[in-house]
């Protein structure tokens, strides 16, 4: 991926430079979220295709119309072909107009075999009979290109059902668009619900989409996202990597650098000493400054995080999106507290709040919103570090 | 639109059930200890916003709406929800309305649509769907396979171009599309044709050598028909998430769209990226599809589509 080559620029170097001297809780929780999202997506790719011993081996495709399956189809065969495989394309699409001439043209270009599919023809008997016909010739992977549905529409739901049934394929592939929004929870759920799925493929990555998808796609089926799709030829297909995936969602193409040292630099004890804090609840509003200036650094995180299931409502992500003046604002209130109220926000009542506001110049309003983004931030984070919000995601219950 | 609002009620049901349980105890608590905040006003201002988020409409710009609500409230005293509610409502309605705005199809000479969009959004169906209603209406209708780069997409258009009993000028895969269309303007010329609908292949915004190419095909529109394409189509994804207003502006800065078809309302998503691309762009929202039959195509309507967005 073309996004992720991450070469810090001039100026983000002079930034990183900065960093090595002083590492900040507020960087090093950038580093945390990173490496959340990493893991979120399930850490390290996925070992791409698990076929079946038995020959031929059979490659399932399904997901909402328009998602990419059929060209995503014609990639897969040449990626296999070019390991050596023989290859069989079959168009099991005998809804949308022309969809099996499509696959015939593309199977044509890649000189994979093709079944001979007719837009009469029931969509499982094609399959069964592709089946016996692709075990007669010794092809030694079959890949099945369904028609696009929706996930409501039982009867084409059952449709894939019986296909799998007939069919027992050795990987059934949901394939979504990367610029698909909230609703790839629902889609995922599912389709994973409906057919058992065995990974994701995530398509039309080659745009200017985040991506923030393939979170929601990995939480709520718990299944690895095998391939990524980059672009409309037969060659635009890759592996997909967790880590890059968090870097472009997280939109720091040119923050990577920044985190990269950030990580080499940052002393190990650092690292876990934030950690543990956050664990224990312990992000003081003194963290919570630093981490306003860094976030500054990533206006993006707002639009990233909407994306994360349960993540969309964090308030607090809005207002993150600070200008400067909000930023110094911020700054000035949290400098006019007392160690105590620092540590302590609790300690912070009406009369309180009147001397803040008075010594920093703002009103009691501003130091109301301050605290409140404060604690959603606050709140977030725990949820985040904590070991019950890591499980929560895996089972696609969201506690936030 | 009624079968999409009952589906959409089990989205939101849903929606509601996962997200809302273990948050609403946390929420409560912090708040209450540090601000001693109402928890009824807490309650549905939460749940109006779960509804706008999870309908695409953005976390920023629901945060917005849910401000402007909240003004109104405190302004006016009010805290009964159902009334916060029909507030909420009123303003998104009331953004919308500006951009309802049918299609409008002079009776007298040759008017020419280009529709236009990212990859498998809907384009070649809704121009089968389009063509279908124009014919209904009495008008002549053309179509022009300029999608020349996806596999059978001249197939494709072709089908619906039997369907309908509407003539398609063609040339092979691979050609020139401005080619194809200097040749359909020259056709429906020629055969007094009232609309000729022209179907692009679907390219991703970003693509600047894509879109100089949409660019050379509606300079050539207009160089052999002055005034046209008279409506740029831009097709958008309920699907698609807040990337959606990415493609409307790119789109629109590059070739001027004048209006837009919201696709695939028939599924559990709601477009409400929609609703940011109407207040910032103000472009005209013309159709919306709702499956995949040919009568699957309805004019636009704010009112019905925010209800649907509450449902
Ligand atoms: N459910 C549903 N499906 C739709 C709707 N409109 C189009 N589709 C389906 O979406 C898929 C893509 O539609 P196309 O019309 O081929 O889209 P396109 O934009 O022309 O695609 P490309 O030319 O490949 O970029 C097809 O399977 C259509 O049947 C709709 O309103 N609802
Ligand atoms: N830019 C881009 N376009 C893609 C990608 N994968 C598929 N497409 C395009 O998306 C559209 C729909 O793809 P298709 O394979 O027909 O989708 P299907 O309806 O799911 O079979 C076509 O225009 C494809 O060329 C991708 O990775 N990047
Ligand atoms: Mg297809
Ligand atoms: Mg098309």
């Amino acid at each position: 991926m073309k996004t992720t080559s991450g070469k810090p620029s001039g100026n983000s170097r002079a930034v990183g430079r900065e960093v090595l001297d002083s590492i900040t809780p507020g960087q090093q929780v950038v580093k945390i979220v990173h490496d959340r999202l990493v893991e979120l997506m399930g850490g390290v790719s996925a070992p791409t295709l698990k076929l079946a011993k038995q020959l031929p081996a059979s490659l399932m495709l399904v997901g909402l119309q328009g998602c990419g399956k059929t060209t995503t189809a014609a990639k897969l065969a040449h990626h296999l072909i070019q390991q050596g495989k023989r290859v069989y394309l079959v168009p099991a699409d005998v809804y949308r107009p022309a969809a099996i001439d499509q696959l015939k043209i593309l199977a044509g270009q890649i000189g994979a075999g093709v079944f001979d599919s007719k837009s009469t023809d029931d969509p499982v008997k094609i399959c069964a009979d592709a089946l016996g016909e692709a075990r007669r010739s010794g092809f030694d992977v079959m890949i099945m290109d369904t028609a696009g549905r929706l996930h409501i529409d039982e009867e084409m739901m059952e449709e894939l059902r019986r296909i799998k049934a007939v069919i027992n394929p050795s990987e059934i592939l949901l394939l979504a668009d990367a610029m698909t929004g909230q609703d790839a929870v629902v889609v995922a759920t599912k389709f994973n619900e409906s057919l058992e799925i065995d990974g994701v493929i995530l398509t039309k990555m080659d745009g200017d989409a985040r991506g923030g998808a393939a979170l929601s796609l990995r939480a709520v089926t718990g299944k690895p996202i095998k391939f990524v799709g980059v672009g409309e030829k037969i060659d635009a297909l890759e592996i997909f990597y967790p880590d890059r995936m968090a870097t472009r969602i997280l939109g720091m193409g040119d923050i990577l650098g920044l985190v990269e040292k950030a990580q080499a630099a940052m002393d190990l004890g650092q690292a876990q000493a934030l950690e543990k804090k956050l664990r224990k609840d312990e992000f003081t509003l003194q963290d919570f400054r630093d981490q306003l200036t860094q976030m500054k650094k990533m206006g993006s995180l707002s639009e990233i995080l909407g994306m994360m299931p349960g993540f969309g409502k964090m308030k607090a992500m809005k207002n993150m999106e600070v200008d400067d003046r909000e930023l110094t604002r911020t700054a000035a209130i949290i400098d006019s507290m007392t160690i105590k109220e620092r540590r302590n926000p609790l300690l912070i009542d009406g009369q309180r709040r009147k001397r803040i506001a008075r010594g920093s110049g703002t009103s009691v309003q501003d130091i109301n919103r301050l605290l409140k983004n404060y604690a959603e931030m606050r709140k977030m984070m725990k949820k985040m570090m904590s070991k019950e919000g890591a499980k929560a995601f895996r089972r696609g219950q969201f506690p936030f | 639109m009624a079968g999409e609002e009952k589906k959409g009620s089990n989205l939101f049901e849903r929606l509601k059930k996962g997200l809302s349980k273990t948050r609403k105890s946390m929420v409560k608590s912090i708040d209450e200890m540090i601000f001693g905040e109402k928890v009824i006003e807490r309650d549905i201002f939460e749940e109006i916003e779960e509804t706008l988020i999870a309908a695409d409409v953005g976390a920023a710009f629901t945060q917005d709406l849910i401000d402007d609500m909240r003004e109104i409230a405190k302004r006016q005293d009010l805290n009964n929800p159902e009334i916060l509610r029909k507030i909420l409502r009123d303003n998104i309605a009331f953004i919308l309305k500006k951009s309802e705005a049918p299609l409008d199809i002079p009776k007298d000479g040759l008017f020419t649509i280009m529709v236009v969009g990212v990859n498998g959004t809907g384009k070649t169906t809704t121009i089968g769907k389009m063509a279908m209603g124009f014919k209904d209406q009495g008008y002549s209708v053309m179509l022009a396979a300029a999608d020349t780069f996806r596999a059978a997409a001249i197939e494709q258009l072709d089908v619906w171009s039997q369907r309908c009993g509407v003539p398609m000028i063609r040339q092979q895969m691979g050609a020139d599309p401005s080619a194809v269309v200097f040749d359909a303007l020259h056709a429906a010329r020629a055969k007094k044709t009232d609309i000729l609908i022209i179907d692009t292949a679907g390219r991703l915004h970003t693509k600047v050598n894509l879109m100089e190419e949409l660019k050379k095909v509606k300079r050539i529109m207009g160089r052999e028909l002055p005034g046209a394409p008279h409506e740029v189509l831009l097709v958008l994804d309920a699907t698609t998430g807040q990337n959606a207003l990415a493609q409307a502006r790119m789109f629109g800065d590059e070739v001027g769209v004048t209006g837009i078809v919201l696709t695939k309302l028939d599924g559990t998503a709601k477009g409400g990226i929609i609703i940011r691309i109407a207040r910032e762009l103000h472009t005209p929202i013309r159709y919306i599809g709702i499956g995949e039959a040919p009568d699957d195509l309805r004019v636009f309507k704010s009112i019905e589509y925010t209800d649907a967005l509450f449902e």
